[in-house]
């Protein structure tokens, strides 16, 4: 009896301890509910309960520029996208893996933007992409590939070894968002409705794009396209800034970008090919695209080699870059960022424009007559337009949106 | 080091399976994992070691050989085995023995201090030798590119001790070379001691350990508590410390005062913390190491500082440096000489004067080989002289008011003098700079002014308003744990409570380090300041 | 030289290190710290002044010099060495 009961005693302290450190570790985890509302994205997918035609993986030229709730609407297309603050190639292979897991869609997209970067970039994103996933192997995988030096792996595994300081810098929101995180997207679209016309901001130089590109001279080439617009990290309080001297990061991270005539890198094209190859294999068929972002810049080069890949493989491209006329993208109305990123009217052109390519020639079905996804996206499209309307409240309010 | 999971789950993993495996096998694991430690931390280091661990072996062993010698000698005149020898005879045979003792002894005392001194003070030497060139108008020399294995001062000292005890029968001659290996190399002790002598460590160092959970369990408590006041308390300050040494122009004055506290609680947590993590993964292992701190800062002068404050070193100087020193044949005969012409006052001083200064020199160019240690080590050694020069005058004192001395408040007086004392001398280390630590004590009391230290400036410094808490909270739990410490063992305390309240205190120093440790990411958990000392 | 000489010997050399300490009851004079590393030192000098016998380090341990009697049997042993 006596044994028993210290056996019982034993169990029990070690499991309030588990439990005290697991309370603490989602205490201490970053809710992302103030600022970089980015750090939500991966994790919302796991609440998705239909399955989706198509699925898009990529960075912020996805998730910024397609609109899933347009496709819904005007085409019955159901999508996700499944992409994240600066996805690399191989996190987007990885974010596609994990989404195989639960369903098989009929088209995945890939935004070949990342394919620039040839290693791992930055700690904070790399965060915020992998925190969110559920543990699998891929997940592993994805945090081997993933890590800048200096990171380590029980940093991931045990979130709490990493963000353990923010408990001297807890908000509320800590404790509103404790159980579940504020939701943000919808279906993966990151939703803004206020604009930024590119010709009243500096972030991006329009020559190469709308003026004669081939003639600009080599000095007005940007080379730190990002360097004068808000750095989505730069709100982050100061300590987490602090938190990350410590691991080696490119100086200055988008300096990174490829410059013209570079070749991309291994481990990119590595990775385009496992995706390439896994979609074969599931009989998914891959399409590449390229959003019409004013920066950073996309080079001739660039462009070049995308084209032979996908010639090589027969895969379709969708350069929006070439499409401006087709799909009326304006700079000054379409963009809230002076055209790094479209704002809702710039997406909804370029989804209108996806729209029809995949209907009409990858026969992705319309399924707004299934009672069941009706009902769910007939919720999911009351939040959409609700977060609309908040956001025009605040821009009436402040001029500008704030909590989005 | 201590700090990184690498060394946590080695240290996880090597008690699990140091319990599992057959107990004979116990040494061995630890000699492995000596050296597994040794060869991630430097691929070349263990080359070091086994090269200092091989010469004073061998030496270990040809010392005892002739030590038998002497015996079967003695033993065979005895038992009338050879013809009995005159007295001289006896004599002049013993020193000979006595004579091949001191050469091995001197012979492979000079080749280990020998690659001690040329890896890590040939760049001073050579740092030094510029200054002259260069005052002369000559090239400079170029630096040597010289590897400096961690810890190799303490294991040079532990092996050294063991040599000078085996050359003075002080000890038993280990005649296994994997066993005085693992004596010479156990790894806890390799970053900032404690300096074990062979007699203390060889009592529970081989021997099979059974898993006794209490041993288990208070080394465990002593491992938290050690990382709390590294990490939480030494780890967080230090942020302050390097503030404020690194721009000794703008913090002067009364930040300089500020600066001596900071760096005293860091010190304080930093070392103290990392010996109890030492002492703690030895007890786990069952293996006893002697106690490195007794309560420094509750001294009453620097002499007694020092007995109680990295004790290991200093007995080791004490025992190896200024023993032989003062009881050698050239002081002894400079005291007799002093006898003769300057009268038995100054001879019986002399010699204690020459080995203090000796051994303090040695002390300080041991710390680091840079021109601020050897100040910092000549001003303990002259304090330490003054104060015992002194010492009939407080007599006299003590004797006129026994009454005020004996009260509470005298002594409170004390400890608080040779605290602030210690942490005048500390600067030096400090700031790394002879110029400047004196230039800041002229600062501290011509440009003081208290208003300088505003919550502004604190803030400024790197730590929040809650850092400064933590960091207050922290001391006053030293502060009170060390009062504890004066009547027994803490943990032994602990121990007699009631399961709940132990179990309470364990999780909360475990989730304490865990939340408020200055670890991870962006904090380079300070390399522990005693490192490649 | 008989053991009652050398003990007087020894006491008044300690007498005159410290007057106040009863060295006849002394059972620890160095594991207690009764005397310090100087007085151990001058002590060793004045002892081997005395009786004209050279005291090493290899004598030096704390088991020699913790009572009178050991501090007589030491140097009674080195004078017949």
């Amino acid at each position: 009896m006596k044994r028993w009961k210290k056996i019982g005693i034993t169990v029990l302290s070690v499991f309030v301890v588990v439990l005290i450190f697991a309370g603490l570790q989602r205490l201490v985890c970053p809710k992302y509910a103030d600022d970089v509302l980015e750090g939500n994205f991966t994790s919302e997918y796991y609440e998705e309960i239909t399955d989706h035609d198509v699925i898009m993986v990529g960075d912020c030229e996805v998730y910024e520029n397609i609109d899933p709730m347009y496709l819904w609407k005007n085409y019955g297309i159901t999508s996700y996208i499944r992409g994240n603050a600066q996805q690399l190639t191989w996190q987007s292979y990885y974010m596609l893996e994990d989404t195989l897991r639960y369903e098989t869609p009929k088209v995945v997209i890939y935004n070949i933007q990342a394919l620039t970067h040839a290693e791992p970039q930055k700690e904070e994103y790399n965060r915020m992409t992998l925190d969110g996933m559920k543990w699998s192997k891929t997940k592993y995988q994805a945090i081997q590939t993933s890590m800048c030096k200096g990171e380590k792996t029980l940093d991931y595994v045990f979130p709490i070894l990493r963000y353990h300081s923010r408990i001297l810098d807890l908000s509320k929101n800590d404790i509103t968002y404790y159980w579940n995180n504020r939701k943000v997207t919808h279906n993966g679209y990151y939703m803004r409705i206020d604009v930024l016309p590119a010709s009243q901001s500096d972030v991006a130089d329009t020559e190469w794009l709308l003026g004669d590109g081939k003639e600009k001279e080599e000095e007005e080439n940007i080379d730190d396209p990002w360097g004068d617009i808000e750095d989505p990290w730069s709100d982050v309080d100061a300590d987490t800034e602090d938190m990350a001297t410590e691991i080696e990061e490119p100086d200055d991270n988008l300096a990174k970008d490829s410059k013209e005539g570079e070749t991309f890198g291994k481990l990119p094209m590595q990775y385009l090919d496992k995706m390439r190859k896994l979609c074969e294999e599931k009989g998914i068929q891959l399409i590449l695209m390229k959003a019409p972002s004013l920066a950073p810049e996309w080079y001739e080069s660039d462009e070049e080699q995308v084209v032979a890949y996908a010639e090589k493989y027969q895969l379709p491209y969708i350069n929006f870059y070439e499409l401006l006329e087709e799909t009326g993208i304006d700079y000054e109305t379409d963009t809230y960022d002076g055209g790094l990123h479209m704002n809702l009217n710039g997406a909804e052109k370029l989804s209108e424009y996806l729209g029809k390519v995949l209907t009409e020639e990858y026969k992705v079905p319309d399924r707004r007559s299934d009672s069941k996804l009706s009902e769910v996206y007939q919720k999911k499209y009351q939040f959409y337009e609700d977060m609309k309307k908040e956001q025009q409240k605040e821009l009436d309010k402040y001029g500008k949106i704030v909590s989005y | 080091m201590f700090t990184s999971y690498e060394f946590i789950a080695f240290i996880l993993v090597l008690f699990l399976v140091y319990y599992i495996i057959p107990k004979k096998f116990q040494w061995i694991l630890l000699l492995a994992a000596n050296f597994m430690f040794y060869y991630s931390a430097g691929t070349f280091y263990p080359v070091f070691i086994l090269v200092t661990s091989f010469s004073v072996y061998i030496t270990g062993r040809i010392l005892g050989g002739l030590d038998k010698k002497l015996d079967v000698y003695v033993e065979d005149v005895k038992m009338g085995k050879i013809p009995k020898p005159t007295r001289e005879e006896k004599k002049a045979y013993k020193k000979k023995i006595n004579q091949k003792k001191k050469h091995w002894m001197l012979l492979c005392l000079f080749l280990n201090l020998g690659i001690l001194a040329v890896l890590k003070y040939t760049n001073f030497a050579i740092d030094n030798v510029n200054v002259l060139l260069d005052a002369a108008g000559k090239n400079s020399l170029p630096y040597a590119d010289l590897i400096l294995p961690m810890g190799i001062s303490f294991y040079t000292f532990q092996a050294v001790g063991y040599l000078l005890d085996v050359y003075w029968n002080k000890c038993e001659v280990q005649t296994n070379f994997f066993r005085f290996t693992l004596f010479v190399s156990f790894f806890p002790q390799l970053m900032q001691g404690p300096i074990s002598r062979y007699g203390d460590l060889s009592k529970t160092l081989y021997s099979k350990h059974n898993f006794d959970w209490k041993q288990v369990r208070f080394g465990l408590e002593r491992i938290l508590w050690g990382y709390f006041k590294k990490l939480v308390i030494a780890d967080r300050m230090s942020v302050a410390v390097v503030m404020l040494t690194e721009d000794p122009e703008y913090y002067t004055g009364a930040f300089v005062i500020l600066e001596m506290l900071f760096y005293a609680i860091q010190l304080y947590g930093d070392f103290t913390g990392g010996i109890d993590i030492t002492i703690g993964i030895a007890q786990v292992l069952g293996i006893h190491l002697e106690e490195n701190f007794i309560r420094p800062f509750f001294s009453k002068n620097i002499a007694e500082y020092w007995r109680r404050w990295h004790i290991t070193m200093g007995t080791w100087f004490r025992d190896y440096v200024f023993y032989p020193c003062s009881l050698s044949r050239p002081l002894k005969s400079i005291t007799t000489f002093c006898k003769k012409h300057f009268g038995m006052q100054a001879a019986r001083r002399v010699a204690v004067y020459i080995s203090t200064i000796l051994v303090w020199l040695a002390t300080g160019i041991w710390h680091g080989a840079a021109w601020h240690f050897v100040v910092w080590g000549l001003a303990n050694g002259i304090i330490i002289l003054i104060s015992e020069e002194l010492a009939p005058l407080y007599q006299k004192f003590h004797e006129r008011f026994p009454k005020l001395v004996a009260t509470w408040g005298y002594r409170a007086f004390q400890v608080i003098r040779t605290f602030s004392l210690m942490c005048c001398i500390r600067l030096f280390d400090n700031y790394g700079s002879v110029r400047v630590t004196m230039r800041q004590y002229l600062n501290m009391v011509v440009k003081f002014d208290i208003h300088d230290i505003t919550k502004q400036e604190l803030l400024g410094l790197g730590l929040s308003m809650q850092d400064y808490i933590i960091v207050a909270v922290g001391v006053l739990l030293m502060f009170f744990v060390s009062l504890f410490g004066r009547q027994g063992s803490v943990r032994e305390k602990i121990s007699k409570k009631p399961y709940l309240i132990r179990y309470a205190i364990f999780v909360m120093l475990f989730f304490a380090v865990l939340l408020l440790g200055t670890y991870g990411v962006g904090f380079d958990a300070q390399q522990f300041i005693y490192n490649q000392f | 030289m008989d053991l009652e000489e050398i003990k007087e010997g020894v006491l008044d050399i300690l007498e005159e290190l410290h007057s106040d300490i009863d060295y006849e009851a002394e059972e620890k004079l160095v594991d207690d710290k009764v005397l310090d590393s100087f007085d151990l030192v001058t002590l060793v000098t004045e002892l081997g002044e005395e009786f004209d016998v050279d005291i090493t380090a290899r004598d030096f341990v704390a088991e020699n010099f913790n009572s009178v009697d050991r501090l007589v049997a030491m140097i009674a042993r080195l004078l017949d060495e």
